[in-house]
């Protein structure tokens, strides 16, 4: 397999999200052991020093195709040109992200093989990949493999593999591609910010807030506050600003539950679980969430999870490593005190 | 507006799947419209009532999956169509996007397809991609508001939710669009459509009835499914006299075990 395995460089404005990285180290391993080398497909304006780092990160050349119609990402164009530039591909790893996953789709569909999103571990079975996928919101695994159809087409989940070390003095050969493709009817009328702030895909330490909360007793909204939804929200506010300084203090991501997302505290961006977004960080901290099975479909492969809840019987502690059984009210802003102590903060 | 909505029925998200001799199971838990799809059905509805037209829901699967379709029709979809054929037993998403596409061409004149983001069992979210490739339709994924919708002008704009935030796009009809949450909330079925839909007849396609010869090979097997290595946690409960003890004890462990 000389030059088979191929690698995708997903980013956003240039900047290439880190799971990019983790792919590039996939594709390096896989590229050693069949002893081929790795080329990035790079896609974008102004994307040279995006090539550049793919070396860095362990691509042996880099397929870059940098054009001004390559600026906003959309599938239609963005499928084309990885079709075309990956038809002799053996392999093609892409970083599982909101813009991968179809695309990865959409050029199973041009190139007619198999493709298999959310990999968490893989095993080489002769010259084929052996993939293992969460299924049923990760109450079940599946190994799924594409025998005969080529390329292969493997999207990762985020942090399940490590991002390599950068090396500055790796060398490697950046090719211009010439960008060709067919009308493109879509068009890219403007962005709005995000509204979760930090990426919780990427977040190496998440701290969550559920129905929990709003519900501090002690705390009595102001009188102007009448009506019990606005109290309700007023207690809310209260609560999340205390998780929200935890956060902070631990440099970590918000996340929530879909109870206090759908109650309105925190936008849905933030939450987590089998119909929001599935996390993997170091550390989950869970602050009121009770630990439904939903919910920990998208949190359970955090590797250390920390539970605060008042409940001694919430069925969070059953996952999680260290466990409060108190009030969040007391124990977050304790906590928070603690770390900055200890932190040096 | 002549709108397809692609549903598919799934186990409920509350449900303890296991797994024997590769038989998956979900005990005596009911079979659910995919979660997810509730808000493509219901978008689907919205539109309809905009701008009026039909909507038809649209499912591949076994005969058990009259029920997801049953209840699109009770929410309030005009008709409800199966596509079903014991060729298809070891469909993949490519034979799945193949199938789906022709059925779409052969209800004909479709201006819109939506799609839930996912479905709960399988979790892939490339079904809405893959079919709007092989019809070689735009495709607007992750969509969390139509913004506008102008059928005589033949456009749709939408915001979809990336990873970094909203991007506004405008695209031509016909369109595929999937859809996230929060786009709606998806209504419950009333009862006159519940009526509706126990007397509804649902037409059962097979791939020939959707003009392919023989139902397409797949490129993916499953060689393997098997429950995940439980994972043996013992949950440290940490306490003390006070809330100060309790916190400074956790930040001390966390410290120690080098989580932070
Ligand atoms: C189709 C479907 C999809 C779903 N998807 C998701 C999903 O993606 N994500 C998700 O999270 N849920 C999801 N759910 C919802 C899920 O079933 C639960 O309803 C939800 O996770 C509960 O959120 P919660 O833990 O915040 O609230 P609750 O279950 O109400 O728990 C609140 C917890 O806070 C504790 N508490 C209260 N006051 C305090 C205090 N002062 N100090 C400490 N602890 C306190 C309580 O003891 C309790 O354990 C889904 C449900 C369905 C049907
Ligand atoms: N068998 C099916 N029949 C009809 N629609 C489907 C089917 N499988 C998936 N879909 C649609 O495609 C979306 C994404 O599913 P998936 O790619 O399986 O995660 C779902 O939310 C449905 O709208």
């Amino acid at each position: 397999m000389a030059n088979k395995i191929f690698v995708y460089i997903d980013h956003f404005n240039g900047q290439a999200l880190p799971a990019s990285w983790e792919a590039v180290g996939v594709a390096r391993t896989l590229a050693d052991h069949f002893s081929s080398v790795v080329t990035a497909v790079v896609l974008g304006y102004e994307v040279e020093g995006l090539a550049n780092l793919s070396i860095e990160y362990g691509a042996d050349r880099v397929l870059m195709g940098d054009d001004p119609e390559l600026k906003d990402y959309r599938p239609e164009p963005f499928a084309e040109m990885v079709s075309q530039l990956t038809t002799e591909a053996e392999i093609l790893v892409l970083p599982t992200t909101s813009r991968t996953r179809e695309l990865a789709g959409m050029v199973a569909v041009d190139l007619e093989t198999g493709m298999a999103p959310d990999v968490i571990t893989f095993e080489i079975d002769g010259d084929a990949v052996l993939a293992t996928r969460p299924i049923y919101a990760g109450k079940l695994l599946t190994k799924v493999v594409c025998r005969e159809k080529r390329p292969q087409i493997i999207t990762l989940r985020t942090r399940a593999f490590p991002k390599p070390e950068p090396d500055s003095g790796r060398s490697g050969e950046v090719i211009r591609v010439e960008v060709v493709m067919g009308e493109v009817v879509t068009e890219v009328t403007g962005y709005t910010e995000s509204e979760a702030g930090v990426s919780l895909a990427d977040a190496a330490i998440i701290v969550s807030g559920g129905r929990g909360v709003s519900s501090n007793p002690k705390l009595t909204p102001p009188d102007e506050i009448t009506d019990e939804k606005e109290q309700e929200m007023w207690r809310a506010q209260q609560g999340f600003a205390l998780v929200r300084q935890l956060a902070e203090t631990l440099g970590a991501a918000m996340g929530a539950s879909r109870a206090a997302v759908d109650a309105g505290y925190i936008p849905y961006p933030h939450q987590v679980g089998q119909t929001g977004k599935v996390v993997s960080p170091d550390l989950y901290v869970a602050c009121g969430i009770s630990g439904a099975i939903q919910h920990l479909a998208g949190m359970r492969t955090s590797k250390v999870i920390v539970a605060i809840n008042k409940d001694s019987e919430a069925p969070i502690f059953k996952l999680a490593r260290f466990g409060v059984a108190g009030d969040l009210f007391d124990i977050v802003p304790a906590f928070t005190r603690a770390l900055k102590e200890r932190l040096g903060k | 507006m002549n709108i397809v909505v692609c549903v598919k029925q799934t186990p409920d998200t509350a449900a303890t799947v296991t797994v024997e001799d590769g038989i998956v199971s979900w005990g005596d838990s009911p079979l659910v419209l995919n979660p997810w799809d509730e808000y493509a059905v219901e978008e689907a509805l919205r539109i309809r009532e905009a701008h009026s037209g039909q909507v038809t829901a649209l499912s591949l699967g076994p005969e058990a999956a009259m029920e997801a379709l049953k209840l699109a029709l009770a929410m309030g979809c005009d008709q409800a169509i199966l596509i079903n054929d014991p060729g298809l037993t070891d469909a993949d998403p490519l034979v799945v996007s193949q199938i789906l596409a022709a059925g779409i061409n052969k209800i004909g004149e479709v201006d819109l397809v939506l799609f839930g983001r996912g479905s709960v069992d399988n979790d892939t979210g490339i079904t809405g991609p893959q079919v709007a490739r092989r019809l070689n339709w735009p495709v607007l994924s992750l969509v969390a508001a139509i913004t506008s919708l102008d059928p005589e002008g033949r456009t749709i704009a939408v915001e979809r939710m990336l990873d970094e935030g909203r991007q506004l796009v405008r695209s031509p009809l016909p369109a595929a669009v999937s859809v996230v949450k929060g786009i709606n909330e998806p209504r419950y079925p009333s009862f006159m459509g519940i009526r509706k839909a126990s007397r509804a007849e649902i037409p059962v396609w097979s791939t020939s009835d959707v003009g392919l010869d023989e139902a397409p090979t797949p490129a993916m097997t499953w060689p393997e499914v098997f429950a995940p290595p439980k994972v043996e946690t013992e949950c440290e409960m940490i306490e003390g006299e006070t809330s100060e003890e309790v916190a400074t004890r956790l930040a001390d462990r966390l410290i120690e075990e080098k989580v932070i």
